[in-house]
């Protein structure tokens, strides 16, 4: 969408949190554990949604005509408030949400016990990303919105209702990250800090896959992944700088990322 | 002229400063002195800022500088101020030379979330590391200037004095350098990369040194800051340190060398008013302030107290 | 005469577009050369290969015999090459004093790194006067001294055309690439546009290339015209010759009915 949006990572804490609160709730209240998926995935869009919304009609919308530096800056600056937010809403004290995690038990590879619900985390990732993918190439709102995100003005002249389209995007990208934080929220302890180490992380994995491509997200994602788990199971002091050395050496060689997309000519 | 009246202000406070200094009480003079620390790592700042380039994580280079003062002391003993914040300034100068081959191509989120994460790195390697007190961190020596150890009641205001001195200096550097050519350069790069590349100049090499500079003055905070607080701990490389930069430099404005300092000593009473209020939620306060004062008040407090209009 | 630039062979292809195929041109020192050929012929192209921020994925430019290929544009306007661009490439939020004052600047930087830290006062090399005054003369040969003070995003279309064009003189080319320099300048002013600009550079001895539209204009001004279509040149000669060649007529200029 061509805004900077740090609050991003907020939405990936709000996510969790109200996966792990909501779910928790769910459960106790006797319902089947099968039924716990619903809910995290439910939790997420719930709470995030409202969130989004009054966000980007609240605040966003009245400044895209500004300078980008101004609209990072706002996003940080709501970045510091939601991270407050989360506290007061749910206090600094961890959650936990095993249930969803635990229940689908695990399956042997090459001797070790390999957790089933990561394949779920996995699938749900190609499905999330193949959707979006098709979303936006293989539908007319998807493409619409590309034109959009491409050119406001002449997609404003050309009768698009294009503040419509931003609040979508908002929504869309900001519902995403909440469903990220909601899947994960299982296999961590939810705390404060979520949102900056997810920043961190994920910033790692757009620069190496490329601006803007999502098949470089989707490879960035992985190199991450792996360069992280390796790291942590040989070197864990270094774990955040091997990943931004790898980051490093990516740019050397294609300073645009793996995958960049073509660039619209300037002159 | 403009710049000679700038020169003019920055002598008279300094003189003000050593002058009356004595009179202030010890809590006053210790706000002062970390003003003044802060004050030039937003100087840092808004230098890059008048690129376009937002910096996330000036605190790398200010917990540098901290870090630098510190050892300096506890593996070396020695607690010269003034040497401390030139070994600070070096270091972060030295980190930012490294670290520009990469951060200088970069512009707007990337730049801005490449720096945030570097101070986050930072955070986490000084969190594990043992030797420096991990998450505690550990105390630093009181301060001695030139080999002369002030007693007690005249620690405070011999800081105060080195720390103004070293501000001065740093703030007569930055007015001059926004007069050459490099310095006129930022705005440029802000506006329109290409003409400045078809102009003959690199775009990347005059952020390269830009940020350089930046974090030359964070690291001379940064080791200001740790000597007067008398300790260091890994938070001060954390992302909410680099938002009080921030915070500060939307404060000041891109108007004068001088506006940094006000908007640190403004923000030190916002930040103690937010504490006061609601110690649990003051960092959702501040976003708050912030965002307001990006809407409402974009060029800074600075504008306020213009006179007269710059710009038809 | 001696070629001042030599481009030989040229291709460049984006994907299933061929912007330049084979294109070859021996520019002479001293010379005005007009480009014509319809939009996407590969005029700018040609300029952007010339300048840098292409690189061609076959052939060579020389320039004085160097070649200059591979170099950035930034390098290629040290050696002295500049251009103007088709969308004037100004600093909007800078006053039209200080768009060129940047420039200055530069040059100063160019002519030695203690130059990038100079003073106001210190005499501009090639020009000999502090860097405002040059800065003024420059903006007065193109009429643009009284808007010194205005930011550089207010100027209407002609203003901004000229300004860019005197951002490229800044630093005194030998060779000086103008991308449609009347392009979205009324008819009237066209000839008086040109015959400024076209002062302006040979006073300080440059080769000019110019792309334009205006046959007229190319009739008045160039001594020897390059006809580009579909990524080739396919007229080299005078510019009545080259008006008249049949191809040209085809695929540029049109039959006259």
């Amino acid at each position: 969408m061509k805004i900077v949006n740090v609050t991003h990572g907020s939405f990936y804490a709000i996510g969790a949190y109200a996966a792990a609160s909501l779910t928790a709730a769910w459960l106790a209240q006797g319902y089947p554990p099968i039924s716990s998926y619903a809910v995290l995935v439910g939790a997420a869009i719930l709470v995030a949604a409202p969130f989004a919304i009054a966000i980007e009609r609240g605040i966003l919308r009245f400044l895209y005509a500004r300078d980008e530096v101004v609209i990072l800056l706002v996003t940080y600056a709501l970045f510091l408030i939601l991270e407050d937010v989360v506290k007061l809403i749910w206090g600094v004290n961890p959650y936990y949400i095993a249930q969803p995690y635990a229940l689908l038990g695990s399956f042997q590879v090459a001797g070790m016990a390999y957790p089933t619900y990561n394949l779920v985390l996995v699938a749900a990732a190609v499905l999330f990303g193949g959707g979006l993918a098709w979303f936006l190439h293989g539908t007319r709102a998807g493409k619409l919105l590309l034109a959009v995100i491409h050119d406001p003005e002449i997609s404003r002249a050309m009768g698009v209702n294009v503040n419509r389209f931003y609040l979508a995007t908002f929504l869309l990208g900001s519902v995403l990250a909440a469903l990220a934080g909601a899947f994960t929220a299982p296999t961590v302890s939810v705390v404060p800090g979520l949102g900056v180490e997810v920043i961190v992380l994920s910033f790692a994995v757009v620069v190496i896959g490329g601006l803007g491509s999502l098949p470089g997200a989707a490879l960035g994602a992985v190199i991450v992944g792996v360069v992280r788990s390796l790291s942590v199971h040989y070197l864990p002091q270094v774990e955040l700088f091997v990943i931004y050395f790898v980051m490093a050496v990516v740019l050397a060689l294609r300073p645009r990322g793996l995958f960049s997309l073509a660039e619209p000519r300037k002159i | 002229m403009r710049h000679d009246r700038t020169t003019t202000v920055i002598i008279a406070a300094f003189v003000l400063l050593v002058v009356a200094g004595k009179w202030l009480p010890q809590w006053a003079m210790f706000i002062m002195t970390i003003a003044l620390a802060r004050g030039l790592v937003v100087l840092g700042l808004l230098l890059l800022l008048r690129a376009g380039l937002v910096s996330f994580g000036q605190a790398l280079f200010y917990c540098i500088g901290a870090y630098a003062a510190g050892a300096l002391g506890r593996f070396f003993g020695i607690s010269d101020i003034f040497i401390e914040m030139l070994v600070g300034g070096v270091l972060a100068a030295a980190t930012a030379f490294v670290l520009g081959f990469l951060l200088a191509r970069y512009r707007g989120i990337f730049f801005g979330l490449l720096s945030l994460a570097l101070s986050m790195i930072l955070y986490g390697l000084l969190v594990k590391t043992e030797a420096l007190g991990s998450t505690d961190g550990f105390n630093i020596l009181p301060s001695t200037l030139f080999g002369w150890k002030p007693g007690a009641d005249w620690v405070r205001y011999a800081v105060l004095v080195s720390a103004g001195a070293v501000v001065a200096f740093a703030c007569m550097l930055v007015h001059r350098y926004l007069q050459t050519p490099l310095g006129r350069l930022a705005p440029a790069i802000k506006d329109n990369e290409i003409r400045v590349e078809y102009m003959g100049a690199s775009a990347r090499h005059a952020v390269h040194v830009m940020y350089v500079i930046a974090a030359a003055l964070a690291g001379i905070g940064g080791a200001l800051a740790a000597t007067t607080v008398g300790h260091i701990d890994p938070e001060m490389a954390y992302w909410t340190s680099s938002g009080e930069f921030i915070f500060i430099a939307i404060l000041a404005g891109t108007g004068n060398v001088l506006a940094p300092f006000v908007g640190a000593l403004i923000y030190g009473a916002i930040h103690t008013m937010a504490y006061d209020l609601s110690p649990n939620t003051w960092q959702m306060s501040l976003g708050v302030a912030l965002l307001v004062l990006i809407v409402f008040l974009p060029e800074g407090v600075w504008s306020l107290g213009k006179l007269r209009a710059r710009r038809t | 005469m001696p070629a001042v630039l030599d481009a030989q062979g040229l291709c460049k292809t984006f994907g299933a577009v061929t912007a330049a195929a084979e294109v070859s041109a021996a520019i002479e020192k001293d010379s005005v050369v007009g480009l014509i050929g319809t939009n996407g012929a590969g005029k700018t192209t040609f300029i952007n290969m010339i300048t840098g921020y292409l690189k061609p994925d076959r052939g060579a430019i020389h320039y004085e015999g160097r070649d200059i290929t591979r170099l950035p544009p930034r390098e290629i306007t040290r050696l002295g090459i500049c251009r103007s661009f088709q969308i004037p490439q100004l600093y909007g939020s800078l006053t039209v004093l200080d768009n060129v004052m940047v420039g200055i600047g530069i040059v100063l930087r160019n002519a030695g790194l203690a130059g990038y830290l100079s003073r106001d006062d210190v005499p501009v090399p090639g020009f000999g006067r502090p860097a405002r005054e040059v800065a003024e003369q420059l903006l007065g040969r193109f009429g643009l001294l009284e808007d010194r003070g205005r930011n550089a995003q207010v100027l209407p279309g002609g203003a901004r055309k000229l300004l860019d064009i005197a951002l490229t003189m800044v630093a005194k080319p030998r060779v000086l690439l103008l991308d449609e320099p009347t392009s979205g300048v009324s008819s009237g002013e066209k000839f008086g546009i040109m015959q400024m600009v076209l002062d302006a550079a040979r006073a300080e001895g440059a080769t000019v290339l110019f792309v334009e539209h205006d046959m007229e204009v190319v009739s008045r001004f160039a001594q020897r015209v390059l006809a580009f279509y579909d990524g080739r040149i396919i007229a080299d000669a005078a510019p009545k010759a080259a008006l008249d060649d049949p191809q040209v007529k085809r695929y540029v200029v049109g039959h006259r009915a």
